[in-house]
């Protein structure tokens, strides 16, 4: 087993799993917060990771597939993802891949929605981009909901994303997602974009008042 | 060159503040008077009202103590937002006025960058990642291509606000939070709330109305731990991956609520994790004070940066990421 990534909140580790070639996700003990509280969210986050990564594969949208749940030691393991995070190849991509690669994101984040999930950190370094196909990965704040509310925030998280880690080319990869998102959620997107800039609004100081 | 002084005034909340700087970053005088609600949270005209009669009063102390008279000032720098309307109308105006005065240049300062200055000024950390929280304010945020960037912020009220509101509830008088954090020492048995993560952001809101649902219900110093913890929680998770995320060398807390020993204690925790350095901005330069209002007035004025007195506008939600910041380019 190799140490592949310490994260905020898991490590990962590469391993083999009855043959396979697989990632350990170890969400780990923080000893700064009450024991109590850090046992809740450990096993509830990973059982929902658990549950909802299945789920997005039966949507259509490319996951890990899960091997195996622990969830006394909040692990899980999954199958590995040869590929590179979106995070990565951003600075190295035109506009037109740009708004291509978006537009894919997009699509996939309808396809959730459309399916009742929600992802609920939608960050460039939860994509992995593997050949033509592209993986979401981490789904352990994500929810079951319709909820117009819970969708906007997952937009808005996405947008927020980009204007903070990739404020360059952020303009043409949101667009591009807004597309791709679109074609799949057909006139439902309407409403979710009035809630997407409620909620910005929201947030304490953004011009334009509330 | 020969030094420079700047008086910065600030009043985007409760606090009316008057500070001078020179421009080798010595703090000169940092005077305030805060006004202190009868009952309830901020009433913004009663606030404003409180600045405009201590005004002139701790503008002449901060001379006095900086032991300079008026025309030898170089600039007034004023906080022309993100706040409550009135209070900052009040501060604007007294700024604008000794500006006119002094026929010296006015300068515009946003609140949040001014605290986040004055934290780089006095723990002489360059480029940290930087956990603002106040009454008002929730951002983690970190300076990236001349702008301080928001990674993780409140989607409704900001930390103080929620644990100065619960701190009411509860009948603990004014400052709250360490009374509240007094009581939560007794506390013995978790209570479960709830704790709302989305993505880099934390919502304060829905816990703040149960934990003042249940207080009829529990034990208070049970309830109080049980808030202290998942509060101070939720802001550690996205600060710990904001911190993953930016790989940022260090962490700096600022703000009024950064004076709080336990959050204190939890994040040198996080960045002890991550191998990063801790630092707190020392407890007078924590809160809301002009001092951090003249230095970075100071830094903005070294960029040319300043405002014509007729157009120089109070910005009620002038946000944090819409401030260009030359001097750290």
């Amino acid at each position: 087993m190799t140490l592949i990534k310490k994260g905020a909140e898991a490590e990962l580790y590469r391993m083999t799993w009855m043959g396979r070639d697989s990632v350990l996700k170890r969400r780990i003990k923080k000893l700064y917060r009450n024991p109590d509280l850090d046992l809740y969210i450990r096993t509830t986050r990973t059982s929902l990771e658990a549950k909802l990564l299945s789920e997005a594969r039966r949507l259509g949208v490319p996951t890990p597939i899960v091997y195996s749940v622990d969830l006394k030691n909040a692990e899980i393991i999954m199958s590995f993802i040869p590929g590179s995070p979106l995070k990565k190849i951003i600075p190295k991509m035109d506009r037109e891949s740009l708004h291509e690669t978006f537009s894919l994101v997009g699509s996939l984040v309808g396809r959730l929605h459309k399916g009742g999930i929600v992802h609920g950190d939608l960050t460039t370094s939860n994509m992995i981009l593997k050949d033509d196909a592209l993986f979401l990965i981490d789904f352990g704040l994500g929810d079951h909901t319709f909820d117009l509310e819970a969708r906007g925030v997952d937009i808005h998280l996405m947008r927020r994303a980009l204007e903070s880690s990739h404020h360059e080319v952020s303009k043409w990869a949101y667009e591009g997602f807004i597309s791709g998102y679109g074609e799949i959620m057909g006139d439902e997107i309407k409403d979710i974009l009035k809630r997407v800039s409620e909620i910005r609004r929201r947030g304490r100081y953004v011009e334009g008042g509330r | 060159m020969r030094k420079l002084y700047v008086m910065g005034i600030e009043s985007t909340a409760h606090t009316f503040g008057c500070g001078i700087v020179s421009s080798n970053g010595e703090i000169l005088s940092n005077l305030r008077s805060e006004y202190i609600p009868s009952s309830g949270g901020i009433h913004p005209r009663e606030a404003s009202q409180h600045h405009a009669s201590k005004a002139s009063t701790t503008i002449k102390q901060s001379l006095d103590v900086a032991g300079l008279k008026l025309n030898e000032l170089g600039a007034v720098a004023i906080s022309l937002g993100p706040g409550l309307g009135p209070c900052l109308r009040t501060g604007a105006t007294v700024a604008r006025a000794i500006a006119l005065m002094i026929k010296k240049p006015l300068i515009p300062v946003n609140h949040c960058v001014a605290h986040i200055e004055i934290g780089r000024l006095v723990t002489k950390e360059d480029d940290p990642l930087v956990a603002y929280v106040s009454g008002g304010n929730t951002i983690v945020s970190a300076y990236s291509d001349g702008r301080y960037r928001v990674f993780g912020e409140t989607l409704d009220i900001a930390l103080g606000n929620c644990l100065d509101a619960f701190a009411r509830s509860l009948g603990l008088s004014h400052p709250g939070v360490p009374k509240l954090e007094a009581l939560a020492e007794g506390g013995k048995n978790f209570i479960p709330l709830p704790y709302v993560v989305k993505g880099q952001d934390v919502s304060y809101s829905g816990l703040l109305t149960m934990a003042t649902r249940k207080i009829p219900e529990v034990n208070p110093s049970d309830l109080s731990m049980s808030l202290l913890e998942v509060a101070y929680g939720m802001l550690a998770e996205v600060v710990e991956r904001a911190l993953a995320h930016t790989e940022k060398p260090s962490l700096l807390l600022t703000g009024g609520v950064a004076r709080s020993p336990r959050l204190q204690r939890i994040l040198k925790a996080v960045c002890d994790e991550h191998s990063a350095r801790f630092y707190v901005v020392p407890p007078d330069l924590a809160g809301d004070n002009g001092a951090m209002i003249a230095w970075t007035g100071y830094l903005a004025l070294r960029e040319g940066i300043s405002v014509p007195v007729d157009s120089s506008y109070i910005r009620q939600r002038w946000r944090l990421d819409e401030v260009e910041v030359p001097w750290r380019r």
